[in-house]
């Protein structure tokens, strides 16, 4: 009956106790007798991570899926639409968020190999090219700004400049959490649990990055080459 | 009663300063409570704004002293304004809708009974939780300073008031209803008294709520999914966990919508965007200028589309709690559990494909109308689902009628009594007469506004001892249960025929519509009942912190009911389970079971073989330590 939520619970071996210290699987490995299979153990406090992503995925998801019926309803009702000429450095941007989630899903998989060493120079670049990302969003604002071009010029700036901001300020929040990773991974490799728990994280920040990424590249692709 | 223990847990150490304990709290528990206090401040400011407004409606030209003496420009001489008027029934929506029937169902109950009913020692990310109160509890504080921004003359017309978007004095808020629909709310101070700096603190507060709601949702879903303890399956969770967990999952999917439409419309009264500001609108002798080609009907579909799951969000938690205490007091379990689930699921994926039917005035095309009124109507297949297996857990019964029982029989009652009236406006062709008359009201009141309400009186009275360890005042209790239900149907029932008759919502008073003249006693029947019903809850809010203290204490289980929050002290230890986790091998509503020594069976009872095995075997000691 539990089927739903089966597939959280692969990692579940080490992820129990975590914090809690629940130690009596902590060197025993999963228990064998017929009791503890029948009652499966979800209490895996690892897993939140990686649940809570996906969840707060979806209502982010559900902000744009509003914003962009909006922008489709607005650009089909009225005449006054002026589509924008792209600024050019989006291409850049665009670029440049590719690769951050290249270098991201590298270090992941070094983290989750164990090579700590090699994990942290990428994670870092990572920050360096989001970083970089906003950086030549902004410069794509000040592009149009010098052509005159403002929030409320037409519905088309307007939506560019929303989308833009609220994709940028979920982006910052990925760049935060990128930054808390990086400052945490030092103590991941005290103990197994503290490194169960660092890899969750690091699961869940790396799909986070990646599904902005993904993001980016829906809301230029509405913005600048639906119509 | 044998709790399983199934592993030693390391003990977080309860926090001793007091501000970590009741003020900044991580325990689910605390929050709980922070958030229903919350509620229960809220619905003393939303229920004091109703009653002025019935005073307004049955006395209207009295003048009330207090009020000219507090708002000398809303009610000059103490006789109310009608922008005065406007604002205290968007107050009264907003508040009600939002700081009342979302935070007490969910973040109230749900946030103290979810993890202990599903065997968890807190929410998944308890400092998420904590925010969620606190950013709540801000967006509660905005909304409230719009009454001081736009009720008094010195605060609107000072810096902060023009800084604000320009406050009118002469109101307790904006003047638009609580859909705040557009362009009315979407032009600033130009679109009337209120529509300033009243307007604009209504968005903030709106995107604050959203923000804090939207962290709530994750939480839940993510400890519904991760934290149940060993054997609660899905199908062996309690009715009410399903309710927060499908109520969570509405907020999460719908609130995004909302705090979207609310930037859009921010940006349209702050920045001079036009997203549902048409061009030429007509204010008094000038034209505005400044917008042009934006759609009022977006802001409606944007709105609704979040406003139709919210309705469902207000009422499944009632409705869960509901199924819980009718099976606990009758003595059965509930008919048709696996049915229950279903229904709720399918209400909150109807709840998605419906808000049309808020809008069948709005122009919309008779196809698309109609579609959302066949999908509207088909809502009634589940809620049938529901109310026939709620009269089928009491058909036969030997139920002990307690005040929950009695308020969990209102809930019941008032859900058919209001839904019974969606039917008739969920139709296209009665609802064109219908809409933005007091039937509406009466309708949604009942159904949305007074049935959760009911929900959440048999919640507080149902788990009040073991929140607290003491029961609350049985002989008060019944008083309120008896004099509120009869109130709240003095209330609503005439008003049903009021919007029959053709009187229309959101007027400040009727005096100059002569064919509503022969309904004027009605109204002052309905405003007699409804101060009555509204200080009866004097009497709730005495038993409720009279019994804090000095009620009768309760035992760990004095319902005898089954379910997880009852193998546990009353009031719960910091970590629910003093650090032994349970575990659950049966369902939720084991009572009467045949054969067994009580009526009732706990979750946490083994069953016959698991018992011989461990009695044989032995193997289960060896894990513990």
């Amino acid at each position: 009956m539990a089927t739903t939520v089966t597939s959280t619970r692969p990692d579940v071996k080490i992820g129990i106790g975590g914090s809690k210290g629940r130690g009596s699987n902590g060197n025993g490995g999963p228990r064998r007798n017929g009791h503890d299979r029948r009652f499966p153990d979800f209490q895996a406090s690892a897993n939140r991570y990686r649940i809570g992503v996906w969840v707060g995925l979806a209502s982010i998801m559900m902000m744009f899926t509003a914003l962009s019926s909006a922008y489709i309803v607005r650009a089909a009702s009225s005449s006054d639409w002026q589509p924008l000429a792209m600024p050019r450095i989006l291409l850049l941007s665009t670029a440049l968020i590719l690769v951050s989630s290249g270098t991201l899903e590298t270090a992941r998989r070094k983290f989750r190999d164990a090579a700590t060493k090699a994990y942290k120079p990428w994670l870092l670049l990572t920050l360096l090219l989001g970083l970089m990302f906003l950086g030549s969003q902004l410069l794509a604002w000040r592009q149009l700004v010098r052509q005159g071009v403002y929030v409320a010029s037409n519905p088309h700036s307007s939506f560019f400049y929303l989308l833009t901001a609220a994709h940028g300020v979920h982006l910052l929040g990925g760049l935060i959490a990128l930054g808390y990773l990086s400052l945490r991974t030092r103590a991941s490799r005290d103990n197994q649990l503290a490194f169960t728990r660092a890899q969750a994280s690091a699961d869940a920040v790396t799909l986070y990055w990646h599904f902005m990424d993904f993001l980016w590249i829906y809301l230029f692709v509405l913005l600048f080459f639906v119509r | 009663m044998s709790v399983e223990t199934h592993e030693a847990v390391h003990r977080h150490p309860a926090p001793t300063s007091f501000i970590r304990k009741y003020i900044f709290s991580l325990d689910h528990k605390v929050i709980g409570i922070q958030y229903i206090i919350l509620a229960l401040a809220a619905v003393l400011v939303g229920m004091t704004m109703s009653v002025l407004m019935r005073l307004n409606l049955s006395w209207p030209g009295t003048s009330w002293s207090i009020l000219g003496t507090l708002f000398p420009a809303g009610a000059p001489g103490g006789i109310m304004n009608p922008d005065f008027y406007l604002s205290l029934v968007t107050m009264h929506g907003t508040i009600m809708v939002f700081f009342v029937l979302t935070t007490a169902p969910q973040g109230g109950f749900g946030n103290y009974f979810l993890p202990i009913q599903i065997g968890a020692e807190d929410m998944a990310f308890p400092v998420l939780n904590m925010l969620s109160f606190w950013v709540t509890l801000l967006g509660f504080l905005v909304i409230l300073s719009a009454i001081f921004v736009e009720g008094n003359t010195t605060i609107a017309n000072s810096a902060v008031g023009v800084w604000l978007g320009g406050g009118s004095g002469a109101t307790v808020g904006p003047i638009g209803g609580w859909t705040g629909y557009a362009p009315l709310s979407a032009t600033g101070a130009v679109a009337g008294p209120g529509q300033g700096a009243g307007m604009n603190l209504w968005i903030i507060s709106i995107a604050i709520f959203c923000v804090g709601s939207l962290l709530g949702a994750l939480n839940f879903i993510t400890t519904l999914l991760n934290m149940r303890t060993k054997g609660m399956t899905l199908m062996r969770m309690p009715l009410t966990c399903w309710a927060w967990f499908t109520t969570a999952v509405l907020a999460l999917l719908s609130f995004p919508v909302l705090l979207g439409a609310g930037i859009l419309l921010l940006l349209d009264r702050t920045v001079g965007t036009s997203f549902f500001v048409p061009g030429g609108l007509v204010f008094g002798s000038s034209v505005l200028t400044s917008h042009t080609g934006g759609s009022p009907i977006l802001w409606q579909h944007l709105f609704w589309f979040f406003g139709h799951p919210e309705v469902y969000i207000a009422i499944l938690p009632g409705m869960g709690a509901t199924s819980h205490i009718l099976s606990t007091f009758a003595r059965k379990p509930v008919f048709g559990y696996r049915a229950m689930v279903f229904a709720i699921f399918a209400i909150g994926l109807l709840g998605f494909f419906v808000w049309g039917h808020h809008m069948f005035i709005s122009g919309m095309s008779p196809y698309s109308a109609m579609t959302f009124s066949i999908l509207t109507l088909s809502i009634g297949v589940p809620s049938a689902v529901k109310t026939f297996n709620w009269l089928g857990t009491l058909w036969g019964a030997k139920i002990r009628f307690s005040t929950p029982m009695l308020f969990a029989i209102g809930f019941v009652s008032l859900f058919v009594a209001g839904g019974i009236t969606g039917l008739v406006l969920g139709q296209t062709s009665l609802d064109l007469p219908m809409h933005d008359t007091y039937f509406v009201l009466a309708h949604f009141h009942l159904v949305m506004g007074v049935a959760s309400i009911f929900g959440m009186f048999a919640a507080i009275y149902f788990w009040f001892p073991k929140m607290f360890g003491r029961f609350m005042n049985e002989r008060l209790g019944q008083l309120h249960f008896w004099i509120t239900l009869i109130g709240v149907y003095c209330i609503f029932v005439p008003m049903h025929t009021m919007g029959i008759v053709g009187m229309p919502r959101r007027y400040a008073q009727f005096t100059e519509y002569r064919f509503l003249d022969t309904l004027h006693p009605l109204v002052v029947f309905v405003s007699i009942a409804a101060i009555i019903t509204v200080l009866t809850q004097l009497v709730f809010y005495f038993n409720l912190i009279w019994s804090v203290f000095k009620g009768k204490k309760a035992s760990a289980n004095p319902w005898e009911a089954t379910t997880l929050e009852w193998t546990t002290d009353s009031p719960p230890p910091h970590d629910n389970f003093a650090g032994v986790l349970p575990v659950v091998y049966r369902g939720p509503y084991e009572f009467a079971v045949p054969g067994a020594p009580n009526d009732y069976v706990m979750q946490t009872e083994p069953d016959a073989s698991e018992q011989a095995e461990r009695a044989g075997g032995d193997g289960h000691n060896g894990h513990k330590h």
